[in-house]
């Protein structure tokens, strides 16, 4: 089975829904895909508890006049026809334009611990509990680095957890400088005050970080926070930590979108018009790096038009990108890793979770190709997305290479597809 | 909660009830804190929370490798967990 569409999105957060609300206001037929049950994405991820944000139901309109494939997976393709699988199988989707909005992941760092249940991301906590996980009465450390500790902190109290503390990496006069700049922005203000005040009475130690997390029978029951000064011991039921957001690229890799240079992280390269260097292919939101919700609905509704092929109403959006920019350099400034971070992980501590790998075992390792062979580093479900981005934030081993499938894929989903091989880099060292 | 805005279902032969919406991951939370476990023999349970670890999976009325972070709760599902 196959559908066309003049413009497919891949991805139904900020960046897609608005790419599908300006793409569809030029009379295209559009469809959004999405591996998630509801739209919404990370930021605006469906809470079973509470009523969404009013710019997120706004949002979510959009997808009354498009075609919504939500719980489909994109597994394989090429510039013309994307193969994606859902419950009910896999079928094919082809389009004259493509938009890429598939956000990004947040990038895990392996410390002695880690891996203990009851220990996950930061916004991972947030998006686990909006979906029902138990909240009530846990006690939480909320740790890692950026503004996204704050918003999951508050949404952990709000669903019924007792935040025992929040641990920010940042030195506290780097922050304090931040927070100093913040009335330019005077929207990010407002939620800044908001989030601080939800938060009153909780401790928040800055220049600190998560050293160990302590668990007996497969529970976690403590961990313990190192400052400059030392070292303290914080029993919790729950670690929520995250060292920030990764572009999810894969998919703009295997159809061979050029990424940004100079970074460990790079998103999608694009032009003024949202383009990317395949010319079908545009690119917004998280995936072309770090900028936050704001930036990434401008570059959605710059892709959605432009995807649909018209220039003149990406003109004034133009100004609005630069401004939302000048914030995500800012932020990203502000909440840059200290290089000691780097040095969490000890010989034994696990950092490739699906093969159980520990981190001596990549001595002298220094290509993903090598460490799979070697001690079968990255070749797990994960497809090396948690061990690649931790170890290349380490400055270990770099990123992975992509080939079909994206993500495991049953073997029917996978059979008689015939895409463009030119566009697949099946050596695996991009 | 009313009966309409329930889902019930199996973890582990443990009966679990959660709310229309919730996923599966909540639900297996609400039976065990041990989702599967690893290689090496140690208990895993949910890191990242939005499909990308895969520590969360389970086997779902048969199917093995569901992610249940990403798996709506459904009315009538056996899930088992150690997969």
């Amino acid at each position: 089975m196959t559908e066309h569409y003049d413009v497919l999105v891949v991805g139904a957060g900020p960046a897609g829904l608005a790419a599908a609300r300006a793409a569809s206001g030029h009379h295209r037929s559009v469809a959004v895909v999405d591996a998630q049950a509801m739209p919404g994405g990370q930021v605006w991820r469906h809470d079973v508890a509470k009523r969404s944000p009013r710019a997120a139901r706004k949002a979510i309109t959009a997808l009354d006049k498009v075609r919504w494939l939500s719980g489909h997976t994109v597994v394989a393709g090429d510039t013309r026809t994307l193969r994606m699988e859902s419950r009910d199988g896999a079928h094919d989707v082809t389009f004259d334009a493509l938009v890429l909005a598939t956000g990004a992941r947040e990038l895990h760092l392996p410390f002695p611990g880690w891996t203990l249940p009851g220990v996950t991301g930061a916004g991972g906590l947030q998006a686990l509990t909006k979906q029902g996980w138990p909240m009530a009465g846990k006690r939480v450390l909320v740790a890692g680095t950026g503004p996204l500790l704050l918003a999951a902190a508050s949404s952990l109290r709000s669903h019924g957890a007792k935040v025992v503390g929040i641990v920010e990496q940042a030195p506290h006069h780097r922050v304090a400088a931040f927070a100093g700049q913040l009335w330019r922005w005077p929207a990010r203000a407002a939620q800044a005050v908001r989030l601080k005040s939800h938060l009153a009475g909780v401790p928040c130690h800055y220049g600190a970080h998560v050293r160990e997390a302590f668990g007996n029978d497969g529970t976690l029951q403590a961990v313990t926070v190192e400052n400059a000064t030392g070292m303290q011991r914080i029993p919790c039921d729950l670690l929520a930590v995250g060292y920030g957001l990764v572009p999810n690229t894969r998919l703009a890799q295997l159809l061979g979108c050029r990424l940004q240079e100079n970074t460990p992280h790079p998103g999608v390269q694009v032009d003024g018009a949202c383009r990317t260097s395949v010319a079908n292919v545009f690119a917004a939101g998280e995936i072309c790096g770090i900028g936050g919700l704001a930036m990434a609905r401008i570059e959605g509704t710059i892709a959605g038009h432009a995807a649909a092929g018209s220039r003149h109403d990406i003109l004034a959006w133009n100004r609005r990108h630069a401004r939302a920019r000048l914030f995500a350099d800012i932020l990203a400034r502000t909440f840059a890793l200290d290089p000691s971070l780097h040095n969490l992980a000890t010989p034994d501590t696990i950092v490739c979770r699906c093969e159980d790998v520990p981190l001596a075992a990549l001595d002298g390792l220094g290509d993903l190709r090598s460490a799979k062979l070697a001690s079968r580093c990255g070749m797990g479900a994960c497809q090396g997305r948690i061990c690649g981005s931790a170890l290349t934030e380490l400055g270990r081993i770099a990123s992975p290479g992509v080939r079909p499938p994206l993500f495991p894929a049953r073997m029917e989903s996978l059979a008689a597809a015939h895409f463009s091989s030119t566009t697949c880099d099946h050596r695996g060292t991009s | 909660m009313t009966a309409a805005d329930t889902i019930r279902l199996h973890v582990d032969g443990q009966p679990v009830e959660v709310p229309r919406g919730a996923s599966l991951a909540a639900a297996v939370a609400h039976a065990t804190p041990h989702f599967r476990v690893s290689r090496n023999g140690q208990p895993r349970a949910p890191l990242c929370g939005m499909g990308v670890c895969f520590e969360c999976r389970v086997q779902v009325d048969g199917e093995a490798h569901v992610r249940a972070c990403m798996t709506p709760a459904r009315d009538g599902m056996r899930v088992s967990t150690h997969d």
